[in-house]
């Protein structure tokens, strides 16, 4: 019977584990550009990349181990003259070891990502600002619900590639595509979800800071997907709500000549009306 | 010559070789020239997929720089020299589609398959010869369609090797020469799995049992298995996208599909993701099917040159067994982004999470090998250790995108295409090289040049690794793959210079397969003689003549006494114990 | 039974190019496009009338006229330039869509006016091209004429990627991306068609026509609304003005000699 270890030296045991999983971080931030990942400026790319680390981490370590190891009995037991090697089948008891402690690691790393995944995406915050976002090839339709708060009516408000949302809420946006798969990439956001023609998608984010970023197609959709690109403007929730209302200005101006001189041709309107509402 | 003397000394059932060229070298019967006829197709094919990959880094280390003499070569893909976004499409999608289904899995299946399978396990052929010869008749065809798609209007296949609908269902013809020769190639693939497991169950040598099967047996026998199950699945699918591309059926085109502004005319009724649950069914365990080989290769080789038996040679049999089982429960990692009910990804997550784990006993099963050996750094091994620690990192990189958060950044990134050349060149193509200089001696009478061998591995080990290593970090900065620009986006502006050290080191590694080619030409008439048993192995294919005449064994088949790895056995002058030796002859003292 | 092998196997790959070939039909039908121009001049010729031996008539009459517009035009959509930084750059000031450009004097620019029926004999393609540019993420012309079998070029004057896919009904698709500036690319289309139009995928505003057709006489429209179509021979024609949103008029003709016609059109809104 092991001594249970007292609560001074779990607390130690806690904290030099923390102190080791926020080192790796740490000593990231010293590397060049390249060996790290985007700054994160979602609420939820945090935990998206706590993981990362942490996996960087423990295979790390393995890694190291393991390729030490083969190193070590590579030059340990190498070819000379009059050895000979060790006559062994193997053993059962290793065979067990190095079944269960990888399948531990994995069933943890597992349990450890799905609450991060669940809140990424199996919940959509309420009170969020929606947008609905259809793809095709290749750019992205943005869409309001503009002042009457109802999409699929005259006074939405239509955008090409600029996404612009608040920064500090939640932003729900539904996903469709008019033609092909694409898949709606914000790196900076962690946010990457497909955009499949038939099924609508729900997918949430909330930015942490203002500033401007950019939207990466990340599913090959054709000879244009490699400047998908859209761009993505995070601003204090008066300026969206001023760039939302001078959108709706303009695009009410717009109309009001054609509305006015009631022709039987409407004023044709790129393209809105090609959602499907395929739920599968 | 004559053929009646030579009869006279077969042993009953047994036909005598044939003397026509045709029926020797082309149409061959025989599973050792059609071992041989799969190689030189494969390292064909090795050679176009390769070069095809050095057009794709090309133009990621210098975007849009002209290539004055393909401005030639591919007036249409490249006028002028300068690369259209279209011909890149094509362009990596026929590497893959190369490199998995035209060089790995020839290479793996059906060179070193059809060469060792039968010799191994002591056997005279293939259950099935003349299936055996269509197998690799129906696969030539399939080159030739793949190749020809080239020179289509519109150019080869762009939709990726994935080929998802339904952008694949409304690119340029290629796309339809490319349905077409898979789908013939899976025929072959097909016979040649039917081929393999009946052979392996009815064809075994006296006291061949199960478990004393070589591993490489072992692994191609799951192998086979694998293929029979999931191929189908392939084929059918593919045919239904055939069918989506010229026949105007709908099953992977939703209704309201809207394409370059006008409505598409067969649309309706279908699923898109239907198309990615078939494929990656398939595909998933397609890739066991290129690394089990390999493993198998890896196993056979490390206890030659360890003069150790293999360490725990049941797990690693075990193990093969239930990555083959696992494998077919872990497509939808694939998918985690696809629009697939989140709670499934939760599932898959965990299901891909195990798989991991027979690896890691196999990896364990390796080093334990080593260790306490008496290690000889023969080509072959200089091969199958870097197989052992270029897997290592082939799949702890699996790791991350198990984990559901952490696919969400990095899948479709460059570091999924880190983690796939980690498995597929630094795992498949390792083995098939070790392979190579393994069974090359056997396969042609004489051994490779060594010295020439050493200088091609440390500069294929190192540059390989300068190649594919900073994908990774190309895929951790957000770089997706399959893009012809990157320097259009802002967070991937920074990334020309690691591009372009990837692309100059792929130049190298290129150039050193030079070396290979030149080595494996050369070698059959100027290497070494080889005798029988150069390295001293115990399996059956060592203990008959290099090469082995046309019935594999003089005389009657042999029997065999133990598993394939009683190396160094105690009370033994000799450090290696043939299967087929009886126990108690000269130099044994075994109890 | 190695025969019967033979032969099953030179079945099964007869049978696999049986169906390669019958999924590639369209194939060779697509190649003919890039043929040398001696085929498709012939093959256009066949289309207006089956002349035997016709050498091109070319007459001294002179048809001119003015399209008007009645009602009050449309007003054009403001282009969302912001979509692509480039093309943003490209303008100072908003630009609008091109559907309906209505002139200051009351008359529209930009119909295609052509002559239907009624031209016989056959008329080989000019060498020079026609060039459709890209600029400012706008093609110039936005509506233009071509004769079968006479070469378009398309040059791409912006640093973005454009591509260029023509949608035709008769004439063979083409989806071509041009990523860099000055990118040129050498099309031709071997059948009639009024009117071929022009896409970008990347800036889905931009839009342009074309009107294939197998004989010279055809004209666009300018900034004071008239249109001249010049060396037409003696003949009764049919005469069509082609607008991008009110779409075809036509008009009969008559014309003898040299003499000089008029033809006015007007469409109303």
């Amino acid at each position: 019977m092991k001594p249970r270890p007292s609560r001074t030296r779990r607390w130690l045991a806690a904290g030099l584990w923390l102190a080791a999983a926020a080192a790796f971080p740490a000593a990231a931030s010293a590397l060049p550009v390249w060996m790290k990942l985007p700054e994160g400026v979602s609420t939820y790319s945090g935990r998206v990349d706590g993981l990362f680390y942490l996996i960087l981490w423990i295979t790390g370590v393995i890694f190291v181990i393991v390729e030490l190891l083969l190193l070590l009995f590579l030059f340990r037991y190498r070819h000379r003259e009059g050895r000979r090697a060790h006559y062994t089948h193997g053993s059962n008891r290793l065979e067990v070891v190095w079944t269960i402690v990888p399948a531990v690691i994995c069933v943890v790393l597992a349990l450890l990502s799905r609450s991060t995944w669940a809140d990424i995406k199996q919940h959509l915050p309420k009170d969020a600002v929606q947008i609905e976002i259809t793809a095709e090839q290749f750019a992205w339709n943005i869409r309001y619900a503009g002042p009457d708060n109802k999409f699929d009516t005259a006074d939405d408000v239509l955008s090409l590639n600029q996404l612009h949302f608040p920064v500090g809420k939640p932003v729900v946006v539904m996903l469709h595509s008019k033609d092909v798969i694409h898949s709606f990439f914000l790196p900076e956001f962690r946010v990457k979800q497909d955009a499949v023609p038939g099924l609508s998608t729900r997918i949430w984010f909330e930015g942490t800071r203002t500033g401007h970023w950019e939207i990466a197609c990340a599913e090959l959709c054709g000879l244009g997907h490699y400047r998908m690109k859209g761009f993505v403007t995070v601003e204090t929730p008066e300026e969206f709500g001023k760039w939302l209302t001078d959108q709706a200005a303009q695009a009410a101006a717009e109309a009001a000549p054609a509305a006015a001189q009631a022709a039987p041709a409407a004023v044709p309107q790129p393209a809105p009306a090609a959602n499907q509402e395929a739920h599968s | 010559m004559s053929t009646v003397a030579v009869a006279h000394e077969l042993p009953p059932g047994v036909h005598p070789a044939p003397t026509s060229f045709w029926r020797k070298y082309i149409f061959s019967l025989d599973h050792k020239v059609i071992g041989k006829q799969y190689m030189f197709y494969a390292l064909f094919m090795l050679v176009i997929g390769g070069l095809l990959a050095t057009l794709v880094r090309y133009q990621l280390a210098w975007p849009g720089r002209p290539l004055a003499f393909m401005g030639k070569l591919a007036p249409e893909g490249m006028p002028g020299g300068q690369m259209l976004p279209e011909f890149y499409n094509s362009l990596f999608t026929m590497h893959a589609t190369i490199m998995i289904f035209f060089a790995i899995m020839p290479i793996l299946i059906g060179a070193f398959g059809n060469f060792v399978v039968p010799i191994q396990i002591g056997a005279r052929d293939m259950a099935f010869p003349t299936l055996n010869m269509l197998s690799f008749w129906t696969a030539v065809p399939a080159a030739v369609i793949i190749i020809w798609s080239f020179f289509v209007t519109g150019g080869a296949a762009q939709g990726g090797w994935t080929s998802y609908a339904p952008l694949s269902a409304i690119l340029p013809k290629g796309q339809t020469l490319w349905l077409l020769s898979l789908t013939v190639l899976g025929i072959s693939s097909l016979l040649t799995s039917v081929n393999f497991i009946t052979t392996i169950i009815n064809m075994r040598a006296p006291g061949m049992t199960f478990f004393r099967l070589p591993l490489t047996v072992w692994a191609l026998f799951i192998t086979a298995i694998l293929l029979l199950l999931a191929l189908p699945v392939l084929t059918g699918a593919m045919i239904m996208l055939l069918f989506d591309r010229v026949l105007g059926t709908t099953f992977f085109l939703p209704k309201g599909l809207v394409v370059s502004g006008q409505p598409w005319a067969n649309a309706g009724g279908g699923q898109a993701l239907l198309w990615q649950h078939l494929f990656w069914f398939f595909g998933h365990p397609e890739v066991y099917i290129m690394i089990l080989p390999a493993m198998g290769i890896t196993s056979e080789i490390l206890p030659v040159f360890s003069r150790k038996p293999i360490f725990g040679y049941r797990a690693m049999a075990y193990s093969i067994m239930g990555i083959a089982g696992l494998g077919f429960i872990v497509w939808g990692h694939h998918m985690f982004m696809s629009g697939m009910n989140p709670y499934l990804g939760t599932t898959f997550m965990i299901s891909t999470m195990v798989i991991a784990v027979p690896s890691a006993i196999k990896v364990f099963n390796w080093l334990g090998t080593l260790w306490g050996g008496n290690i000889r750094f023969t080509t072959p091994m200089l091969h199958a250790l870097s197989f052992v620690s270029m897997f290592v990192i082939g799949g702890l990189s699996g790791i991350f995108m198990a984990s559901t958060p952490v696919d969400i950044f990095i899948h479709d990134t460059y570091f999924i295409v880190g983690h796939i050349h980690y498995v597929l060149f630094g795992g498949s193509l390792f083995g098939a090289f070790a392979g190579l200089y393994y069974w090359y001696p056997k396969m042609f009478g004489r051994l490779m040049s060594e010295r020439w061998g050493r200088i091609h591995w440390v500069i294929t080990f190192t540059t390989f690794n300068l190649v594919f290593f900073p994908m990774h970090f190309l895929g951790m900065r957000g770089m997706q793959r399959r893009i012809y620009d990157y320097s259009q986006y802002t967070h991937l502006k920074g990334l020309q210079p690691l591009n372009q050290f990837m692309t100059i080191s792929l130049f190298v590694l290129g150039i050193a397969q030079v070396i290979l080619v030149f080595n494996f030409f050369l070698s059959m008439r100027r290497g070494k003689v080889a005798g029988a048993n150069p390295w001293h192995a115990n399996t059956l294919e060592w203990q008959t003549s290099s090469p082995p005449p046309h019935e594999n064994f003089v005389g009657a088949v042999p029997s065999v006494y133990r598993g394939p790895y009683e190396y160094s056995a105690p009370d033994r002058a000799e450090d290696y114990w043939p299967q087929n030796e009886p126990s108690g002859t000269a130099g044994a003292h075994a109890h | 039974m190695f025969k019967r092998s033979l032969v099953i196997l030179l079945a099964g790959v007869a049978s696999m190019w049986l169906l390669a070939c019958g999924g590639g039909k369209e194939e060779d039908s697509l190649d003919e496009e890039s043929a040398p121009a001696t085929s498709t001049a012939s093959k256009g010729a066949a289309a207006p009338a089956p002349a035997a031996a016709a050498a091109p008539a070319v007459g001294g009459a002179t048809l001119t006229g003015k399209v008007a517009f009645e009602g009050t035009a449309p007003k054009n959509e403001t282009i969302k330039m912001e979509a692509d930084a480039y093309c943003k750059a490209a303008h100072s000031s908003p630009v609008y869509t091109q559907e309906t450009e209505l002139n200051s004097n009351g008359t529209l620019k930009d119909v295609f006016v052509y002559v239907k029926e009624g031209v016989t004999g056959s008329y080989p393609a000019p060498t020079t091209p026609v060039v459709l540019d890209q600029q400012g993420c706008q093609y110039h012309p936005h509506i233009f004429g071509i004769q079968v079998g006479q070469p378009l070029k398309i040059v791409n004057s912006d640093g973005t990627l454009h591509n260029i896919h023509a949608l035709p009904k008769q004439n063979t698709e083409f989806n071509i991306g041009q990523p860099f500036k000055g990118m040129e690319t050498l099309k031709k289309f071997d059948k009639p068609e009024v009117p071929l139009r022009f896409k970008c995928d990347v800036h889905k505003w931009m839009g342009a026509y074309c009107g294939v057709l197998p004989h010279p006489f055809f004209a666009v429209t300018n900034d004071q609304g008239t249109f001249e179509i010049k060396n037409l021979p003696p003949g009764t024609y049919v005469i069509e003005a082609w607008q991008e949103k009110y779409g075809p008029q036509t008009q009969t003709v008559t014309i003898s000699g040299n003499e000089s016609k008029t033809v006015d059109f007007s469409f109303k809104g």
